[in-house]
């Protein structure tokens, strides 16, 4: 994993231009291999597989053994019984089948990086929190901050949302099969959203950067989110996307409304006070 | 924090004590600090029930004044006259706890005269009168509360709860919830958020003559529905009212009678958890509440901002 050379990481579309002026953006770095390994994440088997019962145990007990199975190598978790108890599946930093037989509390599956996560019930709110790679896939319906602040990978939701989804999001995709509540992408800086139904009201309010493609209906429109022409481009990533995401929907992608940052509100430093009151 | 939780039993009645006490047992973590029940039952023929309490519990964790358990009976002693100099006839007495009273009683003349009556007596506090309500609250629990009250077999067809981290008021009764919609008999309210408009609001009803016993911004719905209920307004039509009316960030349940409701604020920021079949609705601020009685895979989902829902038993 540490022999990626600078040209491969130009290749991908990664970063590795020296920052100058304000920012608080890190890039890419293909010289600093420290960032390449987390101290506690396994190599797994995923032809290994397992099982827990999580009918009588703590959440903290169900992190525990999940954890000391992948020590051993196994590659392919099986949780039954999960109960909608609360911060099932956080913290795993390596590749994983994870499959939970049920539905999920809050925090489900926060800051991960890289497990492959189904979840055949709903989850509560903040599932997958933080999610730096990966994918987990929702086969119900989700609470409110699904996706929050999530940094990469693919969150798919098949059911309806909550409020908020992609709060704070600062990467990677969102997809929801059905619809969504108010504020989605709340001061979403990178990423995409996909809502294939109906959007609730202050969609994309205080938007950064980043794109939101709704389906459906939008109540409103937040603060700066503002309405973008979808290209052909656009409609292959999500026709792309979609597919990946396993959601069986018949979607018309002409019909899909595109949204984006009008800028305005952001990086007030570079506007003049006239600007400044104009944007507020 | 706080955690509410409620279950209506369409047309039938069962032990609506014993699930809403698993119900909110298991919301604990969200309010350790007191736990409310109201309590839906089937009733004592066409009387009133009324439950009050004459003092606090002083108990240890508990903000109240402690007091001399003897001053209780003397309090009690003057209920008793109250309720009988307004008219009222007094059928069944049970003392739950030294502070705590469920009094069977019947009644034809106003609610309002015969409350002020009763609560005119010093530190008493109805917590509900009515034909099917039951109205408890105490420090402690779900488990520790349901125990005290003996709520465990509690027969009827809804209810609501309340689990309390106290944070604009006292760790005592009076700032435990439910609300009683005083002097609507049967309407109780419960609450998970805060209310920022809370004074401007208590001015304005205090001023319509309506009571508040508490400093808790959450009896302000109570109190606010009570007063469009007083005008006339339907239920439904003051819920949908209050979203726009109170200002906060709140999620909140209703029940009368036979309903139970739910309301959530436009900005969704309070939780809220929903299961409905034909036979019940099942709803609380986490799914692990409504898991403790319907342990099987269930579709449940999130309401969503400005929301208000009510359902018949």
């Amino acid at each position: 994993m540490a022999s990626i050379k600078k040209h491969k990481s130009t290749e991908m579309g990664l970063h590795d231009e020296v920052l100058t002026g304000r920012t608080q953006q890190v890039f890419f770095n293909p010289e600093e291999t420290e960032n390449f390994f987390y101290h506690d994440a396994h190599t797994v088997d995923f032809n290994k597989r397992t099982e827990i019962d999580a009918n009588n145990l703590e959440c903290i007990d169900i992190n525990r053994k999940i954890n000391e199975l992948m020590a051993k190598g196994y590659g392919t978790i099986v949780i039954k019984n999960p109960g909608s108890k609360h911060s099932i599946g956080v913290g795993i930093l390596n590749k994983l089948n994870l499959i939970i037989e049920g539905s999920l509390g809050y925090f489900g599956i926060g800051s991960v990086d890289g497990p492959v996560v189904r979840i055949s019930g709903r989850v509560g709110w903040s599932c997958a929190e933080n999610m730096m790679a990966g994918k987990v896939v929702v086969e119900k319906n989700a609470g409110s901050c699904f996706g929050a602040a999530i940094r990469g990978g693919d969150l798919i939701c098949k059911g309806s949302v909550g409020a908020r989804s992609g709060i704070d999001m600062k990467g990677g995709t969102i997809i929801v099969g059905g619809d969504a509540g108010a504020f989605t992408g709340f001061m979403m800086q990178r990423g995409r959203i996909v809502i294939l139904g109906d959007v609730g009201p202050n969609l994309g309010d205080s938007l950064y950067d980043g794109t939101i493609f709704v389906g459906g209906s939008i109540k409103s429109l937040g603060a700066d989110a503002v309405e973008a022409e979808l290209t052909d481009l656009d409609i292959a990533w999500l026709k792309r996307k979609i597919k990946v995401s396993e959601i069986d929907k018949k979607i018309d992608y002409k019909k899909i409304t595109k949204i984006v940052s009008g800028k305005k509100l952001w990086n007030y430093d570079n506007l003049e006070p006239t600007e400044r009151k104009g944007a507020i | 924090m706080c955690g509410i939780a409620g279950i209506i039993h369409k047309g039938k009645s069962t032990n609506v004590g014993g699930e809403m006490q698993k119900m909110l047992q298991s919301l604990k973590h969200r309010g350790p600090d007191s736990t409310g029940y109201a309590l839906y039952g089937n009733g004592e023929s066409n009387n009133y029930i009324l439950r009050f309490k004459v003092g606090e519990n002083v108990k240890e964790g508990s903000s109240a004044v402690m007091e001399d358990e003897s001053i209780y009976q003397a309090r009690v002693e003057q209920v008793n006259s109250k309720i009988s100099t307004s008219g009222a006839t007094l059928h069944k007495e049970e003392k739950i706890t030294p502070y705590s009273y469920r009094y069977v009683i019947s009644y034809d003349g106003d609610l309002l005269d015969l409350a002020k009556q009763i609560e005119s007596v010093e530190m008493t506090e109805i917590l509900s009168l009515g034909k099917s309500l039951e109205l408890i609250k105490d420090i402690g629990d779900a488990s520790v509360v349901a125990d005290q009250y003996e709520l465990g077999d509690f027969a009827g067809t809804h209810g609501i709860g309340h689990t309390r981290m106290a944070t604009e008021s006292g760790v005592d009764i009076r700032s435990a919830h439910p609300y009683w919609a005083y002097p609507f008999s049967d309407v109780s309210v419960v609450h998970n958020g805060q209310l920022t408009n809370y004074w401007n609001n208590r001015r304005a009803l205090e001023k319509k003559g309506m009571r508040f016993m508490s400093t808790c911004d959450s009896e302000l719905i109570a109190v606010y529905l009570a007063d469009k209920i007083r005008h006339g307004i339907d239920l439904e039509e003051a819920m949908r009212g209050s979203l726009d009316d109170l200002d906060g960030v709140f999620t909140y349940l209703v029940a009368t009678k036979d309903k139970l409701g739910m309301a959530k604020d436009h900005m969704a920021a309070k939780p809220m958890v929903l299961y409905e079949s034909d036979d019940l609705v099942a709803l609380a601020s986490e799914e692990v509440a409504i898991r403790t009685v319907l342990p099987e895979e269930i579709d449940t989902y999130d309401p969503y901002e400005g929301e208000v829902k009510v359902w018949q038993a």
